[in-house]
């Protein structure tokens, strides 16, 4: 498989929201203002590059050769947990103007399982260390785009005169299945 | 009764699916038929059952300061047994779950009760509401899982329920399925909800 054809894969055909159900929750959470929402998808989308670099080396220079691939998901958490960690630390010391946009949802993205799912899909595709940074960035990507969309027409919507049983959750859930649909025509093109 | 109200609360009052909204991806994803939503509720309930007493149990032990990684330790090693034993007895399951299994560690319910719940409780109480909130989960992704099958396969279980050649709506089984339902079943347990405060 060509690199386009991961990146354009993992940005909308098999888009990690909306078609493979990644990141739910900070999609549902995060998506009331369009700010936020480019916030926070640009900074998972740089913690999944990051994190599918270091799990890379740690599946094929670690676990396999020592046959220890059971541990996988202990060691792929702990890995992000500190990634996560570490990139907060790097961004509050190198530029406090980001790190304070970013602020609160930085510690979020442990729990976003997208992140460990695509660590995870990388290892089972037996993708090559290039591979799966492009996989890593045409996601995030996704994510972001994803976030943006929901993000834009729930700010319409606060206007609209929604039955009250639906306001809130309810009808952000109808909009990801139209949205979702509309990503269905994108089907074909890989 | 205390530990009945423990139990009680994870299935209504505090459904994790339905009122908190969490642990949302695993629902989504894997309720494309009722066996589905099922399996993949008792998967996570033992989970939660385990991690929660465990957890409880070594309350005293873990030191404050880095009680977020020693939970997802206990979470994970759990999720690998029910990982590796989904995959030796029943592996056709463990195909269609897939990536959703070992994903259970970043359940935010598993963590959710492990830091609200049985950082603070007994360990009998922290089990029982452990469980309480995983047959919750169950019976939320049992009836989400019901519904697509329905609607889209026509059959529940796996039985038929339409005649044969009967048309039935594909799209239910696909992610937009997913996403429509759900919402609709919220809107209908906020009514609900609603009903049950004004009537109280």
């Amino acid at each position: 498989m060509s690199l386009f054809t991961i990146l354009l894969s993992a940005l909308l055909v098999n888009n990690f929201v909306l078609v493979r159900f990644l990141g739910i929750c900070p999609f549902m959470g995060v998506s009331k203002q369009v700010d936020s929402a480019i916030g926070m998808g640009l900074a998972t989308t740089f913690v999944m590059v990051v994190a599918a670099a270091a799990t890379w080396l740690i599946q094929w220079f670690i676990l396999e050769p020592f046959g220890l691939p059971f541990l996988q998901n202990m060691s792929f958490i702990l890995v992000i947990a500190s990634m996560v960690q570490l990139v907060e630390m790097f961004l509050h010391k190198t530029s406090p103007g980001l790190y304070r946009a970013m602020g609160i949802f930085l510690p979020l993205i442990t729990t976003n399982c997208a992140i460990l799912g695509l660590a995870i899909m990388a290892v089972q595709n037996s993708y090559t260390f290039i591979e799966t940074v492009i996989f890593a960035l045409g996601g995030g990507l996704g994510f972001t785009l994803a976030l943006i969309l929901l993000a834009g027409i729930r700010e319409e919507l606060q206007f609209a005169d929604i039955p009250k049983p639906l306001r809130g959750a309810g009808i952000a859930f109808i909009l990801a299945g139209l949205l979702s649909l509309a990503f269905g025509g994108f089907a074909g093109l890989v | 009764m205390r530990l009945f109200k423990d139990f009680v609360r994870g299935l209504w009052a505090e459904n994790p699916t339905f009122r908190l909204l969490i642990g949302l991806c695993p629902t989504l994803a894997v309720t494309t038929s009722a066996i589905n939503g099922m399996s993949m509720g008792l998967a996570t309930a033992f989970v939660l059952l385990c991690s929660s007493a465990l957890i409880s149990l070594l309350k005293n032990v873990i030191p404050g300061k880095v009680r977020i990684p020693a939970y997802i330790i206990v979470i994970a090693t759990f999720v690998t047994i029910v990982d590796l034993v989904m995959n030796a007895y029943m592996p056709d399951l463990h195909q269609v779950l897939g990536l959703f299994i070992p994903l259970i560690v970043v359940n935010c319910i598993v963590l959710g009760r492990a830091e609200a719940f049985a950082s603070k409780n007994g360990v009998v109480s922290s089990a029982v509401d452990g469980l309480g909130m995983g047959l919750g989960f169950t019976w939320a992704l049992t009836l989400l899982g019901s519904i697509r099958e329905i609607l889209g396969a026509g059959s529940i279980f796996g039985v038929a329920l339409l005649p044969e050649g009967t048309t039935t709506l594909g799209i239910m089984a696909l992610p937009p399925g997913a996403f429509i339902t759900l919402g609709v079943l919220i809107a209908v347990m906020n009514m609900i909800a609603a009903r049950q405060k004004k009537t109280s």
